[in-house]
């Protein structure tokens, strides 16, 4: 298999059980290079667990899953290196300042010149960079982990809720990350509420339905109405 | 990844949780103060006779350092779930048991530091004079230090995912400390005593192969254990 040919991101059958309830029962996809995809579905569907399954965080109970080739349980680490994954909370350390936090990203990444000012210029955190991220809002803090993801220039971004406090110039930064991964020859998989930030850069969109990949979107994506993914 | 990545993840980390606490400044603060007030409160206890209180100068001192850590080894996993900082963590690439080692390291400075302000007040309240073998008391001090930073960073990361973890922690810790608990204090009492039996080196090389075994047992089973 060409390394083209192999899906940035694959699931086969996962399946994860928290105590006796099963939150995914078996999700089956996969998302091509170059493709940003949108996982959709209400409340509790799994979306985040597949996504943390995904991330490593998370172990499968059943199933398996690959990113660029690279299986999630037995190559960890491989995976790990080429992946950048946003959570619900922004994970910073509230008492080093935002030039602290992505120095000790860069370090963590093994990044030598990071570039930490351009960066944090980049999204617009340049005049506040020696400020403790403690007295950052929620949004300030949504843009420095941005920044984080843009430090490492991952090849497959995993992100949920990526657009949660952002502004109309935070969604369009958070955005432009999302485009340059995909430019890359990477993908990405964004867990979604709303639709409307992510037009402009999804290329299809997936539904979970009561731990499965449901219907066809637009036709069960619960949103209220049908989903035209935007190219 | 190579030792060199390893050796930059492990001081990023060590790095980190100093500043950080170094920063807040609430969580050493409070930590001296509760083992500071725990060795004047057992010195209450023992009341005002001056050899009572030597004799019990060194249990006094291991017992206020366990305590004190508890609450230093609660909060090193504290900053990570604060602002959902372990994920990302978890997520960096490289080997889980840097993230231990680095964690291990910010600890030992943090508990060492408490140690020294412990033993100041210890030597002045409970008027111990400094002993001949000082540098043996201060290898006893170093070699339980590790062992209880050692075993009490392993358990925090363990309870760290719980909801009672503050109870946990003690709960799952202590019993596992009792032996460097009981060489550290044999050892000590026996070296402040002028160790007129010559037992602390049997202690002492009992507290070295604690250390040793725990240590890279620890860093073993790390990596299981932050995954579970």
């Amino acid at each position: 298999m060409s390394p083209e040919s192999i899906p940035a991101i694959e699931a086969r059958g996962l399946a994860r059980r928290f105590g006796a309830r099963w939150c995914l029962r078996g999700v089956s996809f996969s998302v091509s290079a170059g493709e940003v995809v949108g996982l959709t579905g209400s409340n509790g569907s799994g979306k985040t667990t597949l996504l943390r399954m995904l991330s490593t965080l998370l172990a499968p109970s059943a199933g398996s899953g690959r990113v660029l080739g690279h299986d999630i349980v037995s190559d960890a680490d491989a995976v790990r290196q080429n992946i950048g994954f946003l959570a619900h909370t922004a994970g910073l350390y509230e008492d080093l300042t935002a030039a602290e936090n992505l120095r000790f990203a860069a370090s963590m990444y093994g990044i030598k010149d990071a570039g930490i000012p351009e960066v944090l210029k980049l999204v617009g955190l340049g005049t506040v960079g020696d400020s403790r991220v403690r007295g950052f809002s929620a949004g300030m803090q949504r843009r420095l982990a941005l920044a984080r993801l843009v430090l490492a220039r991952p090849r497959v971004l995993l992100l949920d809720e990526p657009y949660a406090n952002l502004d109309t110039a935070g969604i369009a930064m958070m955005n432009e990350v999302i485009r340059g991964a995909r430019d890359r020859g990477g993908a990405a998989l964004l867990v979604l509420h709303e639709l409307a930030p992510a037009e402009g850069v999804l290329n299809r969109l997936e539904t979970i339905v009561a731990g499965r990949i449901g219907s066809p979107a637009g036709v069960t994506a619960g949103l209220g109405e049908p989903v035209g993914a935007a190219t | 990844m190579s030792w060199a990545d390893d050796r930059r993840r492990i001081r990023a980390i060590a790095w980190k949780d100093i500043t950080t606490e170094r920063r807040s400044k609430a969580g050493f603060n409070s930590v001296v103060a509760f083992a500071v007030t725990s060795l004047v409160l057992f010195g209450f206890a023992l009341g005002p006779e001056a050899r009572a209180l030597r004799e019990a100068a060194a249990g006094t001192l291991w017992i206020a350092l366990l305590f004190a850590g508890v609450l230093a080894f609660n909060r090193s996993f504290h900053v990570e779930l604060e602002g959902g900082a372990l994920d990302p963590l978890l997520i960096y690439p490289g080997r889980r048991w840097t993230i231990f080692a680095g964690k291990l390291l910010a600890n030992l400075a943090f508990v060492g530091t408490i140690l020294a302000i412990v033993v100041l007040v210890s030597l002045t309240l409970y008027q111990v004079p400094v002993p001949k073998a000082w540098p043996s008391v201060l290898l006893v001090l170093v070699l339980g230090t590790v062992g209880l930073v050692t075993l009490g960073t392993f358990y925090a990361a363990m309870a760290t995912r719980t909801r009672a973890r503050e109870v946990l922690l003690p709960l799952l810790l202590f019993p596992m400390l009792v032996p460097v608990l009981l060489a550290a204090v044999s050892a000590s009492k026996a070296l402040l005593t002028g160790d007129v039996m010559h037992e602390s080196g049997a202690w002492i090389r009992f507290l070295l192969g604690y250390d040793v075994v725990f240590l890279t047992a620890t860093l073993l089973v790390f990596e299981k254990i932050i995954e579970a």
